[in-house]
């Protein structure tokens, strides 16, 4: 019997992908994927010739990056082979049984994690109140030993969605901190303590304590510190000498015949005459990059920054409010599409 | 199988609920206290004793036997394996309801409702969502003093409701109305313990009458 082709319009062929709504992953082929994952990294280990018990995340990423070099930029569009469980994201499973009771007994609300949490949260309130109560009753002090506050942030809101498992709106997030907020503010709420923990973070120390290098000393005897500057592209290192003259050399070349324009000469003596010790260091310098004015920057920060081991504290406080220790953060600016340059812009034509 | 859901039809009061409360309990719980005279709603004329100084006070008879109705209607929805849902808006008393619901192993919903959450179910929920059997409102007023939405949802849905109303209220659409206080503590208490005890009586009763019927 011959298959006759039949014509059919494209209109038939159109399916209305997004009707369907995100797609639903079942257990069944959540299963099935982390089966042909497994199999799958066992292939990859005995192709690469490793030994398939002990292949970790790390052999698999490195294997697949050998086997499929690519050069997009993206790096969630290269090729990976991760744990489904990664992939696939965590979706809610069916909320009721057989008979058709729901699970959950604030189902019926629409979002029932949120409200529990909320419920939860409520009751440790009301069980602190309680406790506190209590010792009122006995007239027993009431301690606060002092939580760090500093050191510790709430979750995010979007934290809050993963650990959830559902969306929630920012009148509902800030809800439920200022709830967790009374909560942690109550005298006895150490009781609870295990319960605030869930939801807060350490935050790690933001300011870092900027370092002064002590002095170090050569075969010689003589104090020096090295540091390094930088200046556009122009990247520099300088070692500053105790008891000198004043010599400066860049590269193996006095500052004379490296520099020959006094700009760039009175940019390399600034930090020293801001601090009056012109003619008591000694300075060796090595520059690569930039230009002439980037260079001559960069030799001016790394000088200054060395210069803060042989100086008291109060003059490193001068120098970084004189700007010397900061580090200047102009680059040159990109060339936009349709414009000249990165500002000027195509000369305009009335017609 | 039969026998054990028309037997007890038969009987006006199956699972005895009038022996959960006199009206010395509920005189006690305030349950008699109304809104001012000023508060009061039309159709609520025929539920009220009295006013005095300015106070409408509930008809604690009338009560008790819209009370005995609503609470042997809830027993049999129980029996029944129904699902029930608990509904307040009263923010003081959010927190005993859930209480309440999570002890009678039944549903509450003491939070901002959402427009479709019953006329829209399959929708928000996803497909074969069950709805509630029966809707017990502990409190029919919103937080802007206007009939919650889930009474006109309801009937609508043909769910049949139970609903405490106070001086303030619309008893139309509400399928089992107890005339009473919503806003004392003690009162909620006293109904928050009454539907408590009488579910917990129902799903007893059914499961002793299932296991009967096993042994047979």
């Amino acid at each position: 019997q011959m298959l006759r082709l039949i014509y059919t319009t494209t209109a038939v062929q159109r399916k209305n992908v997004g009707a369907s709504g995100p797609a639903k992953y079942t257990e069944a082929f959540i299963k099935k994927q982390i089966e042909e994952f497994n199999l799958g990294k066992r292939h990859l280990a005995n192709m690469m010739g490793e030994d398939p018990e002990t292949f970790t995340q790390e052999d698999i990423d490195r294997a697949i990056a050998y086997l499929f070099p690519s050069g997009l930029f993206d790096k969630q569009a290269r090729p990976m082979m991760k744990h489904p469980s990664e992939i696939f994201p965590e979706q809610r499973k069916i909320q009721w049984g057989e008979d058709g009771r729901p699970f959950h007994f604030l189902f019926y609300t629409g979002k029932q994690s949120y409200y529990s949490l909320m419920h939860e949260t409520y009751e440790k309130l009301l069980n602190v109140e309680k406790y506190q109560d209590h010792l009122i009753a006995q007239d027993l002090p009431l301690q606060k030993e002092k939580r760090n506050l500093a050191g510790s942030r709430w979750l995010t809101k979007i934290e809050l969605e993963e650990m959830l498992l559902e969306k929630l709106s920012d009148d509902d997030y800030s809800r439920f901190v200022q709830l967790l907020q009374k909560l942690s503010d109550l005298p006895c709420s150490d009781i609870e303590e295990k319960y605030i923990q869930k939801f807060s973070k350490e935050v790690p120390v933001q300011m870092e304590k900027v370092v002064i290098e002590p002095l170090q000393y050569d075969e010689r005897g003589v104090a020096f510190s090295t540091s390094e500057g930088r200046r556009k592209t122009a990247r520099a290192t300088a070692v500053v000498y105790d008891n000198g003259t004043g010599k400066m050399t860049v590269n193996g070349i006095d500052i004379l015949h490296y520099f020959p324009v006094l700009q760039d000469r009175e940019q390399l003596l600034f930090p020293f005459q801001f601090l009056g010790r012109i003619g008591k260091h000694d300075t060796v310098c090595t520059v690569s990059g930039g230009g002439r004015s980037a260079q001559a920057g960069a030799i001016r920060l790394a000088c200054a920054k060395a210069l803060r081991s042989f100086v008291t504290g109060k003059e490193v406080e001068f120098m970084r409010q004189a700007g010397l220790l900061t580090v200047d953060p102009r680059v040159k600016e990109r060339k936009k599409p349709g414009q000249e340059g990165a500002r000027r812009k195509f000369t305009w034509k009335k017609r | 199988d039969d026998k054990l859901l028309s037997e007890p039809l038969s009987h006006p009061d199956f699972f005895n609920v009038k022996e959960l409360f006199t009206l010395k309990d509920l005189f006690d719980a305030r349950v008699h206290l109304g809104h001012k005279k000023g508060c009061r709603h039309r159709f609520m004329e025929p539920y009220i004793f009295g006013c005095r100084l300015d106070q409408d006070i509930i008809d604690l008879e009338q009560t008790m036997q819209h009370l005995q109705l609503a609470l042997n209607f809830t027993a049999h929805i129980a029996y029944r394996k129904g699902i029930i849902l608990f509904i307040s808006r009263k923010r003081q008393f959010c927190h005993l309801v859930e209480r309440t619901a999570q002890a009678c192993g039944e549903y509450a919903h003491t939070r901002y409702w959402q427009g479709g959450l019953l006329t829209n179910a399959h929708i928000q929920f996803g497909a074969g969502v069950r709805l509630p059997d029966l809707i017990v409102f502990l409190s029919s007023l919103n937080n802007v003093f206007q009939p919650h939405v889930a009474i006109r949802d309801a009937a609508k849905m043909n769910i049949p409701t139970v609903g405490v109303v106070d001086t303030n209220c619309n008893p139309s659409l509400i399928t089992y109305p107890i005339p009473g206080n919503d806003d004392s503590p003690s009162a909620v208490e006293l109904y928050c313990k009454l539907f408590r005890m009488t579910i917990i009586r129902a799903k007893d009763k059914r499961r002793q009458s299932e296991a009967v019927e096993e042994l047979r």
